[in-house]
Formats: structure tokens, sequence, C-alpha cells
């Protein structure tokens, strides 16, 4: 019962990474499909990505190209690595092009400990983290939010927890939009999918979320100068990723939205190759209310990845018996790679009001962008890529490029090449531990499963995909990131 | 593949969704369809082996469209399962065709404990991917695409 795509014949390379199919490829694409790849990720991308966002090109409203990334694999309904941007007059928002998991994001931060310092105490460090930062089916955060507190999170995102002592100021202009979207009304949230993640504030979730202690390695600083702007100072460095989303609270309003939408299509004449395309015009009031909705959950993973880097300081303190302030545990950054915003952006020369969305994408904004916080202006906005566990991750910049080609948005991970259960049956997960642990990486996990799922085989080369993004100019890598210890979901 | 049983009760499938979960489930009848589309959550979720039923949540649903009723049973064990704290091993589902489709499901389970049970994935979502229930021949078949 496998869906055999056959890669279309008709693909066209426009440059060096940019390969486009044409509209006469699949009856009702409005716009071509451009898919940013180096010929090697290409050839190796399954065909059921060239599938898919030939689908989302023939969404009403579509402006200019439905995008793929170079990390971009097989999803449900946009590929995982899809971008496209919409009219905000006459297009249309679809849950499927931003996910279940809302405001699934990364956050990256620093500290002024080296690789010495830290080695001695790594296990130390990733068990405290284990236990602090929940992960895995069910878990529960320690921020034990009431029904009105939730309300506040849902509306204030981060600003919340910097207001409730769980974080610094400063935290929030090194957020994407401040750590908070002004168009949250929680009126529009069921009371299911507050229930559902009320309690999992503070928890990492399953899957290829993770928190992760890297080093950073002489050879892999690319622009000094920039790396020093952001905080990365020397090598040897430690910093910490986080990797999590809204948690069960946003896979419920995605829920419960996809369910209302598919119910309204016919209402508003709109026909889709996929059922996890469902749509509404984004000016519908049910299009609204999702739009309003969503928002919620971005502020709650905005919130979450903020409460988490609380307990990240407060674990390293510990360790290390010094506040974090003088571990200068300062953030670079927090940006969001599955979420839909109204942006402003050029079209035939004419700047205009768009939908953008990005799912398994990461957005890349140059220096002097108006929605960068000050600190960002002259730098462009960091851009962070997580890899495997086992391969690193990298921090990057946003580029003129990225604003002129993308609608200002580059890759987001090093994406999948095989299957969850293809992965279990080439390797155990204690095996996998035990191997890590080899190579210098000691990962704890809840799920032995779980974590061979997550093997770095499984993924496709973070390199490549950072070389495509840099070749095509969409994003500028500033360091690369090697993992030392990792909590796995 | 993972066949489960010497009677087909559900088998996940390797090549259809890259980074998710997708699996066929199979039923003589639609409560069986069901009740066996719910194992495989189960089994996604949690070790059965490792669960011992403790607890018990009754719920009941309708919609017209069969289909729409799987997605909405599916997605409602997510529910409860983050709600309540709960991993599952034991269903119980019964179906009536009057106008609509009316659902009445007993599940069975304990509260999440790490050290009890052998915790797997934490499920995101049921999405509609590919989603599609049918009768062929005398059997009822469901194809479900989980989010992870």
């Amino acid at each position: 019962m496998q869906q055999n795509f056959e890669k279309p014949k008709d693909i066209r390379q426009v440059d060096k990474t940019i390969w486009e199919i044409p509209t006469s490829y699949k009856k009702g694409m409005l716009v071509p499909a451009r898919i940013y790849a180096t010929k090697k990720l290409l050839d190796g991308m399954d065909n059921g990505v060239f599938n898919q966002v030939t689908n989302v090109a023939c969404l009403p409203g579509i402006q200019k190209y439905a995008f793929c990334m170079p990390d971009g694999h097989w999803g449900y309904g946009f590929p995982i690595g899809g971008v496209a941007a919409f009219d905000s007059e006459t297009g249309v928002i679809s849950p499927g092009g931003i996910g279940f998991d809302i405001n699934c994001g990364m956050r990256l931060v620093t500290t002024n400990l080296t690789f010495k310092d830290v080695q001695p105490r790594l296990r130390e460090l990733v068990d405290t983290m284990f236990s602090t930062v929940p992960s895995g089916v069910g878990s529960r955060g320690f921020v034990d939010a009431n029904k009105s507190q939730f309300k506040e999170i849902m509306e204030y995102g981060s600003k919340w927890c910097v207001e409730n002592n769980y974080g610094w100021k400063e935290d929030l202009e090194r957020t994407e939009g401040y750590g908070r979207i002004d168009w949250a009304e929680p009126e529009k949230v069921s009371s299911k999918a507050i229930e559902r993640g009320m309690k999992q504030l503070g928890t990492l979730g399953s899957g290829n979320h993770y928190l992760e202690i890297q080093v950073v390695k002489a050879e892999n600083i690319f622009d000094e100068d920039l790396a020093k702007k952001f905080g990365i100072v020397e090598p040897e460095q430690v910093v910490v990723m986080v990797h999590c989303g809204s948690r069960g609270f946003g896979h419920q309003i995605g829920t419960d939205y996809l369910r209302i939408f598919e119910g309204v299509m016919k209402k508003y004449n709109i026909d889709v190759y996929d059922r996890e395309l469902a749509c509404a015009p984004f000016q519908s009031n049910e299009g609204q209310d999702y739009y309003k909705a969503m928002a919620c959950a971005a502020n709650m993973a905005f919130a979450n990845r903020q409460v988490i880097l609380h307990r990240i300081r407060e674990g390293f303190s510990k360790v290390f018996r010094t506040e974090a302030e003088k571990l200068e545990m300062h953030m670079v950054y927090d940006v969001a790679h599955n979420i839909a915003k109204l942006e402003e952006h050029v079209i035939d020369g004419k700047k205009k009001k768009l939908v953008v969305h990005r799912k398994g994408s990461t957005r890349a904004f140059p220096p002097h962008h108006p929605e960068l916080a000050k600190i960002f202006k002259e730098t462009g906005q960091p851009v962070i890529i997580g890899g495997s566990m086992e391969t690193g991750s990298f921090l990057l910049v946003g580029t003129q490029k990225a604003m002129d080609e993308t609608f200002g948005s580059t890759a987001h991970g090093s994406g999948r090449t095989m299957s969850r259960a293809a992965a279990k049956h080439q390797v155990r997960g204690e095996q996998l531990q035990k191997d890590m642990e080899k190579k210098g990486i000691y990962v704890k996990a809840t799920s032995m499963s779980g974590l061979a799922e997550e093997a770095g085989f499984a993924y496709k080369n973070i390199n490549d995909v950072i070389d495509a993004v840099s070749q095509a100019g969409i994003s500028k890598p500033v360091v690369g990131l090697k993992p030392i210890g990792n909590v796995k979901g | 593949m993972n066949i489960n049983n010497d009677k087909r009760k559900y088998e996940f499938l390797e090549n259809v969704a890259i980074a998710d979960i997708a699996y066929e489930a199979y039923g003589k009848d639609l409560n069986e369809l069901f009740e066996n589309a719910a194992l495989a959550i189960f089994e996604l979720s949690a070790d059965l082996k490792t669960i011992y039923a403790k607890g018990k949540i009754e719920f009941q649903l309708d919609n017209e469209k069969i289909d729409n009723l799987l997605y909405d049973f599916l997605s409602e064990i997510l529910f409860l399962k983050d709600s309540k704290y709960m991993v599952f091993n034991k269903v119980k589902v019964e179906i009536k065709q009057n106008k609509k489709y009316n659902l009445k499901a007993i599940i069975e389970g304990d509260t999440i404990n790490p050290q009890k049970q052998r915790l797997e994935n934490d499920i995101k979502a049921v999405t509609m991917h590919m989603f599609e229930v049918k009768k062929e021949k005398n059997q009822w078949k469901a194809r479900v695409v989980v989010d992870i």
C-alpha cells in the first residue's frame, strides 16, 4: 500500500542549489515549486517531497513559489522543510503548513565554561538536566500553573516567565518576536487543549526533541567576528541547545482545527489533494480563529523553552556551585521552525502582507530588518539548525538573499532519510548509547527504542544541509557545535 | 513489518511516513477495527506487558462519517493520555449505527510511572495524512499516520 511517486522528469536546475518543478507538472498548480538543495541532497530526497511540495503549490493565494528547504523530507500535507506564503486578503492558512507541534523551535545558550571545566562533571550535569527537565510520555513540568496563570502564558509567552522569575530580562530580546505573539486569543483555544497541556510547561516531549550540551571547536568557527557578537567567544567554549515545542497543548490545537477546517472547505469551495492540507481563507472566521489559537500555542512554546532555560541555569549553577550570571549563561537566540506569521515581503516590486508558513523551516531575517531587536540590527538574525544527536548542530545568520528569495526562510535541521522503524532494525538503543559514549557523547534517554530511532545514520549529513543553505546564500554559517552530552526525550 | 498476533490486529508500515509512524489496523467489524486501531496507539506509547490496568475511562462520541469517528476516537485517547496522565492496554468499543454512528468506549490503563512502565513514544497527534477507513471483502481496514 505504499505510495510510490516518481521524481518529476521536468525538474529544472535554475541555479547551483535551486531546482524548479513547473506548473505543468500537476493539475491545479498556481505557482512552480522550488527545492533548495545540492545535487546530492536532491538525489537523496524521498519522492514524496516532490508530490507534497507541488500539492502546496495548488493552495489558493500562494505567492511566487512553494518551497522546500535542503533538509526537506516527506511529512504530512506539507513536506517537512516546506515554506509557503499566501496573500493575506485572498489566500489561505493551513494547520498542515505549520505542523501539530506549533512553534517547535530551537534555543541556544552560552556559558563561560570550557570543555576542560565541564568534562569531569559531564555525567552529573546531564543526569541533573535529565531529572529536572522531564521528557517522554506524559511527563509533567515543574511549573504548576493554574488556569488563570496558563491563560496569561497563552497571551504573554516568555514575558510571563521573566515576570515570574523564570528568566532574565535580556532573554526576551534574544527570542523571536520577543517571545510573545500579540495576536493570541485564549478564547479561541478549546478547554481540552488547556487540560491537555497545562501541566506540561517545562517538559521536552519525545521524538526528536532534546537538550544538548555542546562544545565549540576552533575549526568550526566560520565567522569569528559574528560568533563573538553572538556570545561565542572562544574555542572549547561550552553551550547548551534545546529543541522542543508546545507539547500536548499545541498538538490539541492542531487536532481541533484540522477537524474544523476539514468541515468548512466545501463552504469556501476549496479542494485539496491531501486531507492534511485542509485550509480556510485567512480572512474567514475559522482562519482567524486558528491564527489566534495558534499564537497561544506559540506563546506556550516560547514559555516552555524559557522555563527549561531557567532549569538549565539552575542545574549548571548547582553542579558548578556558581551563579548562572557568573557562568555568563546568556541566550544566543530562540527561534521557531513550525509557525505561520503575517509578514511584509516584496512581490513584483511592491510590499505586500503575506501569511508565511514555515514547517520545519527557520526564519532567517537579514541585518536591519525592522522586526529584529536592536542587538541584531547590524548582525542579522541568528539561525539555529539542529543536527542529529550524533553529528552536531550549527549557528548561522539570516541574509538579504533569504529575504529576496525564500520569504526570509532557511533550513531547520538535518532531515531524516530513514524511517523510525528502519532505524530500530539497524541498532538497539542500548548499543547506540554505548557507541555514542565511546565517541565522547554521554546520552540519557527515557526510551531506548526512541533513542535508536534518532540514531545519526537515520538523518542526512548536516554538513550537506549547511553547504546547501550556504551556497544558496539563504543563511551564512557562523559556528558549528559538537555534542558532548544529550538528554533525549 | 511487525505483524501482531496470529490473527492480524494491526501492522506498522515502514516506508510511509519517514519521521512519523504509519500503521494499518484490521477488524471483522467496526468494533474490532476501532479496538485494534486503539491497541496500536497503546503499543506505540508503552510496552503493553508493563502496564497493569488499574483505572478505567468511559467515553462516548458520535459522527456521521466513520473515518471522522475513528479520527476523533484515536485523538481522544491521546487527549486522555496527557490530561489523565495514563497509559492504556485494554479497550472495548461498541458502535451503533442510527442516523449517525454512536460510539461507546471503555479504555483501561494505569497512571504513568516510568519506574513501572516501559514508555515509548509520546505521540503528538493523529494526522489526516492518507487517513482512511474502508471495507475490503469481509474485513474492515484503517490506515493511520501518527505524528511523533
